[in-house]
């Protein structure tokens, strides 16, 4: 029983897990729009949420035994699959953080971000609807 | 709880640029000071911003790696009854170019209302995540 719970509520909590931290590398992409060099980045949602499904939930990382070792998973995994965005007008800085699109991906993010939340809602009223009938 | 790291790069970015205004400020101000405490006349200062490596490819913030002296040649101004003049006549002026500060002042302004921004609707999100299954 509990497992179908998690189940149902499993899709939408991963999605949230990606939006957030897409959410990150975007923000962090915004910040560094004045800094010479920086290279953008982004996350394609549907090719880590399908990952993420598939590889069971949560990555599982490797146990370390000495502060020294390199982690596989660096706190947050997702934010590891983030590629290098092409920029349509890299600036001679270097920098290829294109400001007007970073803004626009980033409401973007945040709506969906909202729309899923809105979707975990839904789902927690309609089963405390079945429990309570 | 990634989205919190939001709050932390959005406000790095404040404080980078913030600390970019008041160099600017400070061009500004003495862009006419042809004399200081060191006797040399004002050079202009202007910031260099690099990305917070956290370690490993994780989003970064940004900090304000070091201010460094404009190296551009001073202004050469002729006014002989001036009390720093040289012999020729000519006072050496400081090397602000108040165009360029200005625009960088707008910049510095216009990426400071982006973390606003940016931290404002992360608040709003972060809000509402703590209102699900209400």
């Amino acid at each position: 029983m509990i497992s179908k719970l998690d189940n149902a509520l499993n899709f939408h909590q991963t999605a949230l897990n990606v939006r957030a931290a897409r959410q990150e590398v975007l923000s962090s992409n915004v910040a560094n729009g004045d800094t010479p060099n920086f290279k953008a980045r982004d996350i394609d949602f549907s090719s880590v949420l399908s990952d993420a499904l598939s590889s069971n939930t949560n990555k599982t990382g490797l146990t370390t035994t000495s502060p020294m070792h390199l982690s596989s998973s660096s706190g947050n995994s997702f934010v590891s699959d983030a590629l290098y965005r092409i920029p349509q007008q890299p600036s001679a800085d270097g920098n290829t953080v294109e400001m007007d699109a970073e803004r626009t991906r980033f409401a973007d993010n945040a709506i969906k971000y909202d729309a899923s939340m809105t979707f975990i809602s839904g789902q927690i009223r309609g089963l405390m609807l079945a429990i309570r009938e | 709880m990634s989205l919190f790291n939001v709050f932390n790069i959005a406000s790095s970015s404040m404080a980078a640029q913030s600390q970019r205004l008041n160099v600017v400020a400070s061009n500004l101000a003495n862009a006419d000071s042809v004399t200081s405490s060191t006797g040399e006349p004002y050079r202009a200062r202007q910031v260099v911003f690099s990305t917070i490596q956290t370690g490993g490819k994780e989003a970064g913030g940004v900090k304000v790696a070091g201010i460094v002296h404009d190296a551009s040649p001073m202004k050469q101004a002729y006014e002989p009854n001036h009390p720093m003049a040289n012999a020729e006549g000519y006072v050496t002026m400081p090397n602000v170019n108040v165009v360029d500060e200005m625009v960088n002042m707008m910049s510095a302004s216009r990426s400071y209302q982006n973390s606003v921004d940016m931290m404002n609707t992360t608040k709003t999100l972060l809000q509402k995540a703590l209102t699900i299954g209400q």
